[in-house]
C-alpha cells in the first residue's frame, strides 16, 4: 500500500528530468509516515547537507512537532550553534562564499523533492563518479559537470565509470565501486531513502494532514451524495 | 402563526423588491425540458467551481504578496504557516483545472445538441466571451506563484504579441510594463486576476443566464418545448427548475465534489498537469527551463501555434482557432439541432474533431519533434476543417424526422439506442449471468472482500 504514495510521486517525477542521453533514473519507495526513517533522514541532512544547503521553508519547531522529536534531541542533534527552535533550517554558508568556492550558490532544497522528484535526487546522489578533468575530481551521471563535490563519497565509496563505445561516441554504461566507503551499498541506499523521506516531507509538510484527512471528507461526501441521490429519486418519481 | 408572519414579511419585501417574482422567473416557475442528460450537469457545475474559485481566492489573497521578491515565498507560507492554507491553495489550483474540464464538457454538449443555434446565438456568444475571459484569468493566475514555469510561460505567451507587425513589440512592452516579465507584470496581473476579470466574468455569467432564461433551455432532442403548451400556458414537456433540477444538480455536485476531493487530497499535482514540477523552483530570469509547456488546458491552442512555421502565422492561427468558435452559430446551417436526428456525417466529423482536440492537447505538452509537428498539422487541419467545411456539409445533411414531444425523462436502459448502450447492456447481462451473481453466498463474500479492500485502501494513511 506504500505504493500508492510512491505512484503519486513517481507520476510527478516522470514529468521532470528525463533529458535525452542520460541514463534512466532509479525509483525510491517513499513513506513520510515512517517516523523513524524521516528522523534519521533529518539527522543525516543536518550532518551532511545543511553545511551548504538551506531549507528556508521548514522550521525546527515544525519538524519537532510533526515527528515527536524531544527538546533534548533537538538541542543535541539539530540546533547547532546558537540556532533557535522557531528558526528555519538555514545553512551557515553564505551564498557569496558558495559562489566563490564552488562557482554557484548552493540551492535551497525545501522544494527540491517537488521540483525534481525524490527519484531524481536519489539517483543523482548515487550518480557521482571519478572524473579527473573536473575541478572537484568527480562528475555526475544525471547532472553533468555539476559544481557540487561528492560530499557523500566517504560513505558511499568512490565510483568509477565503465565506458562503452558505440558509433564513435563514448558514454558511461554504468558505475562501479572503485574504493569502498564506510557504508555498504545497501546501508548507503537505506540512508539515502531516509534522506529522501525527509526531503519529501520538507517539500510538503501538510502531506501529514492532507493524506489522513482525505478519507473522512471522502466518506462524508459519499454519504451525502447517496442521500442526495435518494432525494432526487423521490422528487422525480412522478416525472414521466 | 410563523408562516403567516413569514408571508406577511415576504409581501412587505415584494412590494419593495421583486424577490418572489425573481425566484419564480428563474427557479420555481422556470420550465426546463424534462429530458436533460449527463451533459446538462456542467452548467451548474461551472457555477459551483466559479464560486469555489472566488471564495478560496479571497482567502488566498489575504496572505499572498504580489511582489517579485516575496511572491514565491508567500505561496509557500500559505502552504505551511497559514491554517488550512494548503487546502485553500489546492482547492484553488485544482479548481482552475476543474473549471476547464467542466467548461470543455459544457461546450461539447452545445456541439452535441446544437445549443448554439437559433434562437440561442447570444447565449453561445456570451459563453464564448466567458471562455476567453476564463483563459485570461487562468493565464494571469498562473503567473502569481512566480515559479519557473509561471515566469517562462508568461514570457513566451506575452512575447507572442511581439509577432504582430508594426505595433507588436510596443504592445508586448505595454502588457508587461517592462522589457521582460518582472515585478510590474506580476503586480498588474494580480490586479487583473483578482479584480478586473472576476467582475467581468460575473457580469457575463449574468448575461449568459439571462439570455438562457429568455429563450429557455435546449435539450438532448433539440426540440423547442415552448411550441407545445398546455391550457395553463406551461410547456407540456417542461418541469419547473426548482425543485426538479435543483435536486438533480445537487446530486451532480455531490459526484463532482467526490472526484474533486480525490484530487485535492490525494493527487493535488494532478500528475504534474495541475501543478507542474518546475513551478516549485522560484522564477529565475537568467535560467530558461529545458522545456516550457503551458498548463494542460491551453495545450490544444498552443499546439496550433507551434504547427505553423512562422511565428506571426502561428499567432494568427491560434487566434483563429478561438475566433472560429464564435462564428459557430452561423457556420452551422443544418436546421436540426440534436445529433440524434442529424446525419451520421455530423457524428463522424464531431468525433474526428474531438480526436483532433485531444491530439493537439497531448502534443502541446511534448517537446517539438518532426513527427509531432506533422501530427500537430494534421490535427490542426482537422480542427479547422470541422468548422470551415461546416457551411457545406451541414447544409446538405440528410436528417431524420424530429419528434414532436420529448421522450421519457429518464430513458430505461433497455430502450436506449447506440452501440455504447449495447456494450453496457451486454456487460450487465454478463455480470447477472455469472456464477458470483447467481449465488447468494458468493455475492456476500465478494461484497465483504471489496468492502474491506476499500477500507484498507482508505485507511492506509
Amino acid at each position: 500500500m506504500k505504493r500508492l504514495l510512491a505512484v503519486t510521486l513517481a507520476a510527478v517525477s516522470l514529468t521532470v528530468g528525463a533529458s535525452e542521453g542520460l541514463p534512466p533514473i532509479q525509483s525510491v519507495d517513499i513513506d513520510v509516515f515512517d517516523r523513524d526513517s524521516v528522523r534519521r533522514g533529518a539527522e543525516f541532512y543536518v550532518n551532511y547537507c545543511q553545511g551548504c544547503h538551506s531549507l528556508k521553508h521548514i522550521r525546527y519547531s515544525r519538524l519537532a512537532a510533526d515527528y515527536d522529536i524531544s527538546d533534548e534531541i533537538m538541542k543535541s542533534n539539530f540546533l547547532l550553534g546558537e540556532r533557535k527552535m522557531h528558526e528555519t533550517l538555514q545553512s551557515a554558508m553564505k551564498p557569496e562564499d558558495s559562489e566563490k568556492w564552488f562557482g554557484a550558490p548552493a540551492p535551497d532544497l525545501s522544494l527540491a523533492a517537488r521540483a525534481r522528484g525524490a527519484d531524481w535526487i536519489y539517483s543523482y546522489l548515487r550518480g557521482f563518479y571519478l572524473d579527473p578533468s573536473r575541478p572537484t575530481g568527480v562528475n555526475n551521471l544525471y547532472l553533468p559537470n555539476v559544481a557540487m563535490p561528492n560530499v557523500l563519497g566517504g560513505l558511499q565509496g568512490l565510483q568509477k565509470p565503465v565506458i562503452s563505445h558505440e558509433g564513435g561516441m563514448e558514454f558511461v554504461e554504468r558505475l562501479e565501486l572503485a574504493k569502498p566507503g564506510s557504508m555498504t551499498p545497501d546501508q548507503f541506499d537505506e540512508a539515502l531513502t531516509d534522506l529522501m523521506n525527509f526531503l519529501v516531507y520538507v517539500s510538503e509538510p501538510s502531506m501529514l494532514q492532507r493524506l489522513p484527512l482525505g478519507k473522512y471528507v471522502l466518506g462524508f461526501m459519499v454519504l451525502l451524495t447517496y442521500l442526495l441521490y435518494r432525494v432526487k429519486k423521490e422528487y422525480w418519481k412522478d416525472v414521466h | 402563526m410563523w408562516s403567516e408572519r413569514a408571508s406577511a414579511f415576504m409581501a412587505w419585501v415584494d412590494e419593495r423588491l421583486p424577490v418572489t417574482k425573481f425566484w419564480n422567473d428563474h427557479a420555481a416557475k422556470y420550465y426546463a425540458p424534462k429530458n436533460f442528460n449527463f451533459f446538462y450537469f456542467f452548467g451548474s457545475l461551472a457555477l459551483l467551481v466559479l464560486i469555489n474559485q472566488l471564495v478560496t481566492g479571497i482567502f488566498l489573497a489575504m496572505a499572498y504578496k504580489p511582489d517579485a521578491t516575496l511572491a514565491f515565498d508567500s505561496v509557500e507560507m500559505i502552504m505551511r504557516d497559514i491554517s488550512w492554507g494548503w487546502l485553500l491553495r489546492y482547492m484553488h489550483s485544482t479548481g482552475a483545472s476543474a473549471f476547464f474540464i467542466v467548461i470543455y464538457l459544457h461546450m461539447f454538449r452545445a456541439l452535441l445538441y446544437g445549443s448554439y443555434k437559433k434562437p440561442r446565438e447570444l447565449i453561445w456568444l456570451f459563453g464564448m466571451v466567458i471562455f476567453v475571459l476564463l483563459m485570461a484569468e487562468a493565464f494571469m493566475g498562473y503567473l502569481l506563484p512566480w515559479g519557473q514555469m509561471s515566469y517562462w510561460g508568461a514570457q513566451v505567451i506575452i512575447s507572442l504579441f511581439g509577432a504582430i507587425p508594426v505595433i507588436g513589440e510596443d504592445l508586448a512592452l505595454w502588457i508587461r510594463g517592462d522589457y521582460v516579465v518582472a515585478d510590474a507584470t506580476l503586480n498588474r496581473f494580480f490586479a487583473l486576476h483578482v479584480v478586473a476579470i472576476p467582475i467581468m466574468l460575473l457580469a457575463l455569467v449574468v448575461f449568459h443566464l439571462a439570455a438562457l432564461h429568455t429563450t429557455g433551455s435546449n435539450n438532448p432532442d433539440g426540440v423547442e418545448i415552448k411550441k407545445l403548451k398546455g391550457m395553463d400556458d406551461i410547456p407540456l414537456d417542461g418541469i419547473p427548475f426548482h425543485p426538479y433540477y435543483t435536486v438533480k444538480d445537487l446530486f451532480g455536485a455531490g459526484v463532482f465534489i467526490i472526484l474533486f476531493v480525490l484530487v485535492v487530497f490525494y493527487l493535488p499535482e494532478g500528475g504534474g498537469f495541475f501543478l507542474e514540477g518546475p513551478n516549485f523552483e522560484p522564477a529565475d530570469p537568467l535560467k530558461t527551463p529545458e522545456h516550457i509547456a503551458p498548463v494542460w488546458y491551453f495545450t490544444p491552442f498552443y499546439s496550433i501555434l507551434r504547427a505553423v512555421p512562422s511565428k506571426f502565422g502561428g499567432v494568427v492561427a491560434m487566434g483563429a482557432s478561438i475566433v472560429v468558435l464564435f462564428l459557430l452559430p452561423w457556420l452551422d446551417r443544418c436546421r436540426v439541432k440534436s445529433i440524434r436526428y442529424r446525419s451520421p456525417v455530423y457524428g463522424i466529423l464531431l468525433g474526428l474533431f474531438v480526436l483532433a482536440f485531444f491530439g493537439l492537447g497531448v502534443l502541446g505538452t511534448k517537446p517539438v519533434s518532426p513527427l509531432n509537428t506533422i501530427l500537430a498539422r494534421v490535427f490542426a487541419m482537422m480542427y479547422f476543417g470541422f468548422f470551415l467545411l461546416m457551411p457545406w456539409y451541414s447544409a446538405k445533411e440528410k436528417t431524420f424526422p424530429e419528434p414532436m414531444r420529448l421522450g421519457e425523462a429518464v430513458v430505461p436502459l433497455a430502450k436506449r439506442r447506440g452501440r455504447h448502450w449495447d456494450i453496457v447492456r451486454q456487460g450487465l447481462a454478463a455480470i447477472q449471468n455469472s456464477a458470483i451473481f447467481q449465488s447468494m453466498i458468493l455475492r456476500v463474500v465478494v461484497g465483504f472482500i471489496v468492502f474491506f479492500v476499500l477500507l484498507d485502501f482508505l485507511f492506509y494513511f
